[in-house]
């Protein structure tokens, strides 16, 4: 194992050279940092570009000016990275730095966002073949496949953003959108059930109802304006994720989970009062965190006790159930923010925007208010990461359903039936978990491939991180900013494929690491 | 528990290999391979669709290749150009607010709103100074068509070479070329893009596709690899070598038919991504410069007009999503039509008839 990784360490190492050898002539070769100079009539045109040239040693020939630029990077190895100067005199290491988190926070919502709605919605689709629901996805996920990204941002800011904007003076709903959207919602959920006809329309014109009357009274009561769940929502909420996670884990007639997962919402529910204490304007992520370990642990317990056999399913059941059930808590708590937000100066009753990463607006007093920044942020990153996920996650609709296809049609899935397990279990147990193991490959390489991902969304959003940079950097000439972006990037490409090999070592039995 | 089984489930599953087999008899792979894809609704309504398009962009804008300096054109028969301009006609056209360029298109009968279908001088309108944006449009349109073409042919061609040679030869050539690719994958394909297109992307669309196309070879080659490791190991292949076959014509005549399906599918997949990358390189200013034009060059340009003039967004955008689809769909169905274990699903009339053609017999 240690010779293996050994080796592949090497390899990357030698890859990552290859590769920024090539990028960095490419480059070089193909842009002329001196051409600034072209129209300039500076008297000192002459001093200013033999300065840049003796800077930035243009006089030496790309090639061995890459052996110059990697003597810096080498360097890294005893802790003196140096990966040169921008165009500004500024370390590019520092602006790289600066700009990193900027990314990871547009691109990392995004992709999980996508992984876990694409994922789930592949294997419905797998599961529902040939249905009405299936054909639909289907053609969605290749319509959305085929969109380029920057296109969709541009509707997504007209529609979403100032479309919702304007809806918010005056926030009702009218009756067609309602009964459009209600019927969308019930047509989902009724593809999602499947089963006899008669089973299919009636979750259709269940959830069709349910959908329209919570939306007029949302409308009516002008929610959107002053959004909550109350404890009422968070309840409902808890509870709706109790029974799920106790179909998914161990069937519902598991009446002893059941009731596991039901006490871990209850204690959500009972705890929504003591916990606000935890969650007041000067809180921080770590009260945030406490909140999850609070309700967490306190389910754990309640899973130990309610029966003394199967203790892990049911402690497993419990803590899931707390874990999703917590979430509308803390989105409660940002939500009754909102109202204040909405009308602060800063934001003047347009809460979504369509450029920047952060409202430069705020006081020091919203500055200092952990909901308020939170708000400020997720609003911010709304639509680039519904415009990232909508992108990506048709590839993943398509590949977690083929997948699970191909497993469905497995002889031990055949067994697994004949031997009388429930659906739910072939499925669940045998099926999904061997239909997930590809996906590990994909998921780490589509984390690496942030960099590439984000130079688009960031320029159509108006973000200052890598993908600016990368643009600003071809557009000036400024090469070891370039090489700076690039070598992140081919880094954390290599690594990820090496964590990829590992991990599928890990979770397939099968696969045996050549030694 | 059990529920009855209604007799036509019963019979059904042998009965549906037997309907399968009955329509393959006496046919060819490839013919079997063809029968499927022409099964395919979707793709083949894509095909048509694209090869419509195709046709129309074409023949509308006229086939313009070579540098500025030096072109070579042919002119199609739209009568604007991409130059012409025609500031009477763009104030001609105005709509609702007053807005001048509107396009004159109308699909509406007579009898909806009461003005007639008709075509006009600007079916999609002009833009802010007055050119004709259905000319521009076309040829934006023809332009990302002979990107995804030339990416398409030429990566699929390196692919295969590189990725045939790797699985067949194995050992350090396989070492080699391997290491090779992973350098390439390594950089991100819209840095890679970002670098040519901004070298390159002045000279016109064919060196820019050119360049593109030896950058975009590595997926496939991977494929091919896989297929050739586990294709040269059959017995097939055996044969042949012991027959006398040389390398060349166990690779071209007994190995690569089998992996035709895999290069194809992937092929489509190459193509489908080239348009968009092209697209994202010109919206960053990074591949076709003006006066020449690409779909998403127009989409970058006019971004900010989309609540003035939303024709100038929504028809380029309109292009590259119907290209963009139609490979995807064809690609689907090749995929479908070349995968030995998939089923076609027969249908309950076709179940009934072969019962009753069983109990006949």
């Amino acid at each position: 194992m240690f010779a293996y990784i050994t080796r592949r360490l090497g390899m990357m190492l030698l890859i990552v050279f290859g590769a920024s050898f090539m990028a960095y002539n490419l480059e070089a070769f193909s842009s002329n940092p001196l051409s600034i100079f072209g129209e300039s009539t500076a008297k000192n045109k002459h001093y200013l570009m033999q300065q840049m040239i003796h800077r930035l040693h243009l006089d030496v020939p790309p090639p061995i000016r890459y052996f110059m630029w990697l003597r810096g990077v080498v360097s890294g190895l005893w802790g003196q990275l140096n990966l040169g100067m921008t165009r500004d005199h500024m370390p590019v290491l520092d602006v790289i730095g600066n700009a990193i988190p900027t990314t990871f926070r547009l691109v990392i919502a995004s992709t999980i966002l996508a992984i876990v709605l694409g994922i789930t919605i592949g294997m419905i689709t797998a599961i529902r073949q040939y249905s009405r629901f299936d054909y639909v996805m289907t053609f969605i996920s290749f319509l959305l496949f085929s969109l380029p990204i920057f296109w969709v941002a541009v509707l997504l800011k007209e529609y979403l953003a100032i479309g919702f904007n304007d809806f918010l003076m005056q926030p009702e709903i009218s009756l067609e959108v309602t009964l459009i959207t209600a019927a969308i919602c019930g047509f989902i959920m009724g593809g999602i059930t499947g089963g006899s006809r008669r089973r299919v329309l009636s979750v259709f014109g269940g959830v069709t109802v349910g959908v329209a009357l919570l939306l007029s009274y949302l409308s009516a009561t002008h929610w959107f304006v002053h959004p909550g769940l109350g404890i009422i929502g968070v309840g409902f909420l808890a509870l709706v994720s109790a029974v799920i996670v106790t179909q998914i884990s161990t069937g519902l007639e598991n009446r002893k989970s059941l009731s596991a997962a039901i006490i871990a919402a209850a204690i959500v529910i009972v705890g929504y009062y003591p916990l606000q204490l935890l969650m007041k304007a000067n809180a921080s992520a770590l009260n945030v965190l406490l909140v999850f370990v609070i309700t967490i642990s306190l389910a754990a317990v309640a899973g130990y006790f309610v029966q003394n056999i199967d203790r892990r399913q049911n402690i497993r059941t419990a803590v899931l159930t707390a874990l999703l059930g917590t979430l509308p808590l803390i989105l409660d708590r940002y939500m009754r923010e909102f109202g204040r937000y909405f009308s602060s100066d800063a934001v003047n009753k347009r809460p979504v925007p369509t450029l920047g990463q952060a409202n430069d607006l705020l006081n020091e007093k919203q500055l200092s208010n952990f909901w308020i920044t939170g708000l400020d942020a997720t609003m911010h990153l709304i639509l680039p990461t519904l415009a990232l996920t909508l992108i990506s996650f048709a590839g993943y609709v398509r590949f977690s359903r083929g997948s699970l296809l191909e497993v469905l049609n497995m002889d031990y899935i055949r067994t697994a039936r004949a031997k009388g397990l429930t659906e739910r279990t072939v499925i669940v147990r045998h099926a999904m978990r061997n239909a997930m193991l590809p996906l590990t490959t994909i998921l780490v390489n589509d984390f690496a491939g942030v960099i590439g991902g984000a130079i688009i969304t960031e320029r159509v959003f108006g973000w200052k991180g890598m993908g600016m940079l990368f643009n600003q950097s071809l557009t000036s000439y400024d090469l070891n900013l370039f090489m700076g972006v690039f070598m992140i990037s081919a880094v954390l490409t290599v690594l990820a494929n090496l964590v990829a090999d590992l991990l599928f070592g890990v979770v397939d039995p099968r696969i045996r690491i050549r030694k | 528990m059990a529920k009855k089984m209604t007799p036509v489930e019963q019979t059904s599953e042998k009965n549906e290999n037997e309907i399968a087999l009955r329509e393959t008899e006496g046919l060819s792979q490839g013919q079997i391979i063809l029968r499927r894809f022409l099964r395919h609704r979707a793709a083949m309504i894509s095909l048509v669709a694209l090869i419509f398009i195709i046709l129309f962009a074409y023949t509308a804008s006229g086939i313009h290749l070579g540098t500025k300096e030096d072109p070579i054109s042919i002119a199609g028969w739209w009568h604007f150009s991409i130059t012409d301009i025609d500031p009477e006609g763009a104030i001609a056209a105005t709509c609702n607010g007053g807005i001048t360029g509107c396009p004159t298109l109308d699909i509406f009968p007579a009898f909806i709103d009461g003005t007639g279908m008709h075509i006009g001088a600007h079916p999609m309108g002009t833009d802010v100074i007055g050119t004709d944006y259905f000319a521009l449009v076309v040829r934006g349109a023809e332009q990302s068509i002979m990107v995804m073409f030339i990416v398409g042919i030429l990566g699929v061609a390196l692919g295969t070479i590189i990725g045939a040679i790797a699985g067949f030869f194995g050992g350090i050539v396989d070492a080699i070329l391997m290491r090779l690719t992973d350098v390439f994958l390594v950089t991100p394909t819209i840095v890679i893009g970002a670098v040519i297109g901004f070298r390159f992307g002045n000279l016109g669309i064919v060196p820019l596709a050119l360049m593109l196309g030896f950058f975009a070879w590595m997926g496939l080659a991977r494929f091919v690899r896989t297929e050739f490791l586990t294709l040269r190991e059959r017995e097939f292949v055996d044969a042949a070598r012991i027959a006398g076959a040389s390398n060349r014509r166990i690779i071209f005549k007994h190995i690569l038919p089998n992996a035709i399906g895999v290069i194809i599918v992937a092929g489509t997949l190459l193509m489908s991504g080239a348009i968009l990358i092209e697209t994202a390189l010109s919206y960053l200013g990074f591949g076709v410069q003006a006066p020449d034009v690409s779909l998403g060059l127009l989409i970058s340009r006019y971004q900010n007009s989309f609540s003035t003039s939303p024709w100038l967004f929504w028809w380029p955008g309109l292009f590259i999503i119907s290209i963009a689809l139609c490979i995807n769909f064809i690609g689907d169905g090749l995929r479908d039509a070349f995968d030995p274990r998939q089923k076609r699903r027969i249908s309950l009339k076709e179940r009934l008839r072969g019962t009753e053609s069983k109990a006949r017999a």
